[in-house]
């Protein structure tokens, strides 16, 4: 069934056809990270989408997927454009390397899944949460419940996992 | 790779077409017009710099994202009777890329003579960051990905490529302020530059952030403007107004992996665009190489843009870009300036456009700078790049390139020749 709602002032909308969203989102909505894995090639896939970029199969299964990895590389905001972000500056947005796949089918690959920096409750993290963080840190997902059907996912940093003892920020601080 | 370039066959469309008119309107905030008159603004003004009349254009190209005018609206307005319009999405990119479809559109027989036109209200009307009527459209599934997290406009989307070329290649900001603190210089020889004043690095490096690793002047102006190009055969070029600019190759959209604006960043390295795919077939093609051009007009949506461009386009080794931006190279007296009119940095933004028109008139080697304009109605050059309201003319200009830019994953090219 479709989703229409409201979150940060924004309007979101997916449509009753586009089943490869609802049917992610569904899974995150039970806190329950679900990737398609290609039946042609076997590998896995990110963002949902209509066929596989490996091998163009357009048969997918779905598989639950560990949301740990490490961030990739981050942009920070400071001047936010949509109005419900503007109390939340400086924010980050972390692209993420999962563990799972990563390096595969190529170097330089992985399922790189982008989010905001939260506390472990999924809300924004604060600015010195944003200073502790950067290119190398260790973060799990979490997930911000939106409406019924609809959860996004997050990232928070893995307090369990072994930490880089300096993580790389832009080189101005 | 410049060693497979061979100049000596003709490959393609190579010195076959050319841009006999250029035209712009004036660089605003607060146009107080619709985008079709600015549309017939620009392209009134293209007419009258090619010297042909409106029946001797007979195609029409624009681009737009749902934020402007369509060519039968303002052929229409101009008493145009066309052979070929077509009208497409994009926005930067789009001027080289549709500079090759309208080669294509002649060579085909489809028309003789095109004018491609960007019109836009940046700022008065629909502003490219997102706010005002971006902002209301609903995020659909796709951008449930992205979009949602605060990740909108082009500064934020593209931060983390910049990012991780700092991580990678030790690249800093000083570095790349360089590009804006050159821009500025180049505006302050252009009249019609909306920022005239010259910036240091330092006043780049203070600037208030906009999402790291972007400051304030990283980022270009918003402004209201329509720029207008014509294109046709290089037999009919030859009756123009002034002296002819070839096109040696062109390069359309060419992407990375992944190619989408939201899913570039499924693909590594991050810190390579697609001038790294798009250079394969640029020189090539061109029978030229980076080391021949004169000068180069790489696309300054941000200071990174232009630098992360021309260093996957070859002009200096990879992970070296921030060292060129920074040595002098790209400044007016330099080996080899970028966008001498300021650009998008402090000229205004165009998705692309200004930059060739820029181009276009250092290879007639009449520029519109501040130095006067003699009997034969040529500008007499000072070639004086020091004092501000001067001289923007590049000595004996032959060769120029611009590498337009999408995003990280997209981009289109061109190499002009003068004669």
């Amino acid at each position: 069934m479709a989703i229409d709602t409201e979150y940060l002032g924004m309007s979101l909308s997916i449509s009753d056809l586009d089943t490869e969203n609802l049917t992610y989102f569904g899974y995150c909505a039970q806190h329950d990270f679900h990737l398609q894995r290609c039946q042609a090639c076997n590998l896995l896939c990110f963002p949902p989408r209509s066929a596989c970029p490996w091998c163009a199969g357009a048969e997918f299964g779905w598989e639950r997927v560990d949301g740990r990895g490490e961030v990739h590389s981050y942009g920070e905001v400071h001047h936010a454009i949509q109005s419900g972000l503007k109390e939340h500056t400086p924010y980050m947005i972390p692209l993420v390397d999962l563990d799972t796949q990563k390096g595969v089918p190529e170097q330089d690959i992985a399922l790189r899944v982008a989010g905001n920096l939260v506390t472990p409750e999924g809300e924004f993290a604060p600015p010195e949460l944003v200073a502790r963080v950067g290119i190398g840190s260790r973060v799990r997902m979490v997930f911000k419940d939106v409406v019924e059907g609809l959860s996004l996912p997050m990232w928070t940093l893995d307090e369990e996992a072994e930490q880089p003892a300096r993580p790389w920020r832009y080189p101005q601080e | 790779m410049t060693s497979e370039i061979d100049a000596t066959a003709p490959k393609y469309l190579r010195d076959k077409y050319a841009i006999v008119g250029v035209g712009e309107t004036t660089y605003m905030r607060g146009s107080g017009r619709t985008t079709r008159s600015l549309a017939t603004w620009a392209i009134r003004n293209a007419l009258e710099d090619a010297g042909l009349r409106p029946g001797e254009v007979d195609g029409m190209m624009s681009y737009s994202n749902a934020d402007s005018t369509f060519s039968p609206l303002v052929a229409s307005d101009l008493g145009m009777r066309l052979n070929f319009y077509m009208d497409v999405i994009g926005g930067g990119s789009s001027t080289e890329a549709l500079t090759g479809l309208a080669m294509g559109a002649i060579e085909a027989g489809m028309c003789k003579t095109v004018v491609i036109f960007r019109a836009m209200n940046g700022y008065s009307q629909v502003r490219i960051g997102g706010t005002g009527r971006r902002a209301a459209v609903p995020l659909d599934g796709d951008r449930l990905h992205n979009a949602v997290y605060g990740w909108f406009s082009a500064g934020q989307n593209f931060s983390q490529s910049f990012m991780r070329h700092m991580y990678d290649y030790g690249t800093t900001p000083a570095q790349v302020a360089h590009v804006k603190m050159a821009h500025s210089r180049h505006a302050s020889q252009n009249p019609k530059a909306y920022y005239k004043e010259r910036v240091s690095v330092q006043d780049v490096l203070d600037s208030r952030f906009i999402v790291k690793p972007l400051h304030l002047l990283d980022c270009c102006v918003e402004t209201d403007n329509a720029t207008a190009i014509i294109v046709t055969s290089a037999d009919r070029a030859v009756d123009g107004r002034h002296t002819p600019v070839r096109i040696l190759s062109v390069v359309g959209r060419c992407c990375k992996p992944g190619n989408e604006i939201y899913l570039h960043y499924q693909y590594g390295p991050l810190s390579t665009v697609a001038g790294h795919y798009a250079k394969e077939l640029l020189w090539p093609h061109a029978g030229v190489g980076p080391e021949d051009m004169d000068l180069t007009g790489s696309y300054d949506a941000f200071t990174f843009t232009a630098m992360m461009q021309l260093e996957d386009y070859g002009f200096c080794t990879k992970g070296e870009g921030g060292d060129y931006v920074s040595s002098g190279a790209i400044q007016l007296g330099g080996a080899r300036p970028n966008n001498t009119s300021g650009g998008h940095l402090c000229e205004g933004y165009t998705h692309g456009m200004n930059l060739v028109i820029e181009n276009v008139r250092q290879l007639r080697g009449d520029v519109d700078d501040y130095c006067p304009v003699g009997a034969d109605g040529k500008r007499e050059h000072s070639f004086d790049y020091e004092t501000p309201g001067a001289c923007r003319q590049v000595r004996d200009v032959n060769l120029t390139v611009n590498l337009g830019w999408a995003y990280p994953a997209a981009a289109s090219s061109m190499v002009l020749r003068r004669g």
